[in-house]
């Protein structure tokens, strides 16, 4: 079982959140949500591992959904 | 409509219904479609006397099944019957995907020469029927408008009720075929049913007949600028004619869609206004990705759609069906004729399930693509499809319809499991690749011909093995020559490899080197004999 890095990896986490969201601005949801449908496939495919894609599926679907 | 000249087969009365007495037949086929007669032609051929039942007196109404893939072509090789097929069909192997009116990305289905029969062709079901129709040997009895009413069954023998423009007969017979389709009878009269999913989204089959300059290729086009927000797609048959399927979304209305003032501006906007094409056939279908539970109940067999149905994009129902009776034609004829007991036809349900789980896996999958059903599932679609063109990992995510492949019994019971070290090649339970091959005189055949329809064995330069059965014999004193090494490379032969072939030309064994009693023992393993039996009784000794 692959353990999912939770530890931070990101330089510059600002900067890079600032970018995410700065991505989105002006968009409709219909646009935003096809916008993070390629981003998820871009990053899906340079991780290219399904053991660390299906443990990211699983971490992520884990988590109660709150607003 | 239609510039198809319909056949009519007459009605004849059966000699049960002159007053003989019929004896119990070996085997009964219910339905005249390719699965129902495949099988017919098949047990017929292996010497065994068919009665073949079917309610009408026609081919196919439609064009229905139209792409043939390689495997369904090598099964209907080995019948002899394929070449007139290939000969009227149109071979294609290359399919485009297109977004709006941009291509997204092509794919090649057979990028490499050396096979006998082609990647797939497109012909009309009624050319194949009646192509097949023809075919029947002597020992098929083909009954039209011979309807099945009834069907019960004890532990000896099913007997039908079959319902005939003069009346009603009744005839008897050891083992039943029910290839009757969608709608079966037969599967309503047990009381079983499909499980599975059935989805709302409608499509619209259009059949055109046209000169068109389109080349011969599987054309798909997602959201395309004639087809707002549906899918669209072109496959060229037989005789000018062209398949066209319009999605029309979940709230079409099935009757007012199928009427030409309907269908017409469609086809028109795709077309273009000068076009001139005829309307041959219409269509209105949903998708459905279900099957019975078990195929075998007893001593009935359900093969083709009445056992399974799938979305056509992939062109997985026909030819599912086709290696559905390529699977049980053999055990048939072997326990009729006294080679395997009854056991061996429970192996039909054991590799015939999951296979057509992966055809139903492969439908459902196509499905989601090309319907998505949220917004979230349609996001991630276009997604695909607008990275598709840049990027090539996202072409293997695109899916218009996975094409119909054969499929592997990998975990059959009757397969012996790898002892030797192999590092290609079909392994057990995989059907035999093509290859060419050259004999002694310098001839040219292809290994699957050469391999035929019963328990064979492929030898590679060594000298014979001490069985009874019929080898194939590679390089070697006397053996066939391999003169581009396909053979070789496919089969991943070195000097002493040995394949035990099925007669449906799936890998039963293969070894780096076997003697007699080795491939004794994997010969009743693929039969289902006791193990009891393959101790005490090797073959010679029967």
């Amino acid at each position: 079982m692959v353990t999912l890095n939770l530890a931070p990896n990101i330089p510059d986490p600002d900067g890079f959140y600032e970018r995410l969201i700065e991505a989105h601005r002006g968009l409709s949801d219909a646009d935003s949500a096809l916008l993070n449908a390629r981003l998820i496939l871009l990053l899906a495919n340079q991780i290219g591992d399904r053991a660390i894609l299906d443990a990211a599926l699983e971490k992520a679907a884990s988590l109660p959904i709150e607003r | 409509m239609s510039s198809f000249d319909y056949p009519t087969y007459p009605y004849r009365p059966a000699p049960e219904q002159l007053g003989e007495t019929a004896p119990t037949s070996p085997v009964i086929v219910i339905g005249a479609g390719p699965v129902g007669l495949t099988i017919a032609i098949d047990l017929g051929q292996r010497g065994i006397p068919v009665i073949l039942l079917d309610d009408d007196d026609t081919v196919s109404h439609g064009s229905r099944a139209i792409c043939w893939s390689k495997r369904t072509l090598e099964i209907v090789d080995r019948l002899r019957l394929a070449e007139p097929l290939v000969e009227r069909g149109i071979n294609w192997r290359v399919g485009r995907v297109f977004r709006n009116d941009r291509e997204v990305y092509r794919f090649d289905l057979l990028p490499e020469a050396g096979h006998k029969l082609p990647a797939f062709i497109n012909l009309q079901q009624y050319h194949v029927e009646q192509a097949l129709i023809e075919a029947t040997p002597e020992t098929v009895d083909l009954r039209f408008r011979h309807k099945v009413v009834a069907i019960c069954q004890d532990a000896d023998r099913v007997e039908l009720t079959v319902e005939t423009p003069d009346g009603r007969y009744t005839t008897k017979a050891r083992y039943v075929v029910a290839a009757d389709g969608a709608h079966s009878t037969t599967r309503a009269a047990l009381g079983l049913s499909f499980e599975g999913r059935v989805f709302d989204e409608r499509f619209l089959i259009a059949d055109v007949k046209m000169k068109a300059d389109f080349p011969t290729e599987r054309w798909f086009w997602f959201d395309p600028p004639f087809h707002r927000g549906g899918s669209t797609l072109l496959h060229r048959q037989a005789d000018d004619i062209w398949r066209i399927d319009f999605q029309l979304g979940p709230d079409a209305d099935p009757q007012s869609e199928r009427r030409p003032d309907r269908v017409l501006p469609r086809l028109k906007a795709m077309l273009g206004p000068k076009a001139e094409f005829d309307l041959e056939w219409v269509s209105i279908y949903t998708f459905r990705c279900r099957r019975m539970r078990r195929f075998r109940h007893g001593r009935i067999f359900f093969a083709g759609d009445s056992a399974h149905q799938v979305s056509p994009f992939g062109a997985r129902g026909g030819n599912g069906g086709i290696q559905d009776v390529d699977n049980l034609a053999w055990k048939l004829a072997a326990v009729l004729g006294g080679q395997a007991s009854d056991r061996l036809l429970d192996s039909y349900d054991d590799e015939r399930v999951p296979a057509t789980d992966e055809n139903i896996l492969n439908s459902t999958r196509s499905t989601d693509f090309i319907t998505p059903k949220t917004a979230t599932s349609r996001a991630f679609r276009d997604a695909v499809l607008s990275l598709a063109e840049d990027a090539p990992f996202a072409r293997a995510l695109v899916n218009s319809g996975r094409l119909s492949t054969p499929h592997s019994y990998a975990d059959s019971p009757l397969s012996t499991p790898d002892s030797d070290a192999f590092t290609g090649g079909p392994p057990p339970g995989a059907p035999c690749p093509d290859a060419p091959i050259t004999g002694p005189d310098g001839v040219s055949a292809w290994l699957l011909n050469q391999l035929g329809g019963d328990f064979a064995l492929l030898v590679f330069e060594a000298d014979p093995v001490d069985t009874d059965l019929r080898q194939v014999r590679i390089g070697g004193t006397g053996g066939w020559t391999d003169p581009e090494g396909l053979a070789a490379g496919r089969y991943d032969l070195r000097p002493g490899t040995c394949y035990l072939i099925r007669p449906d030309q799936h890998v039963a064994a293969r070894w780096r080197y076997a003697d007699g009693a080795t491939v004794r023992r994997a010969l009743h393993r693929a039969r289902a004999a006791e193990h009891s039996t393959i101790e005490t009784a090797p073959m010679e000794a029967r």
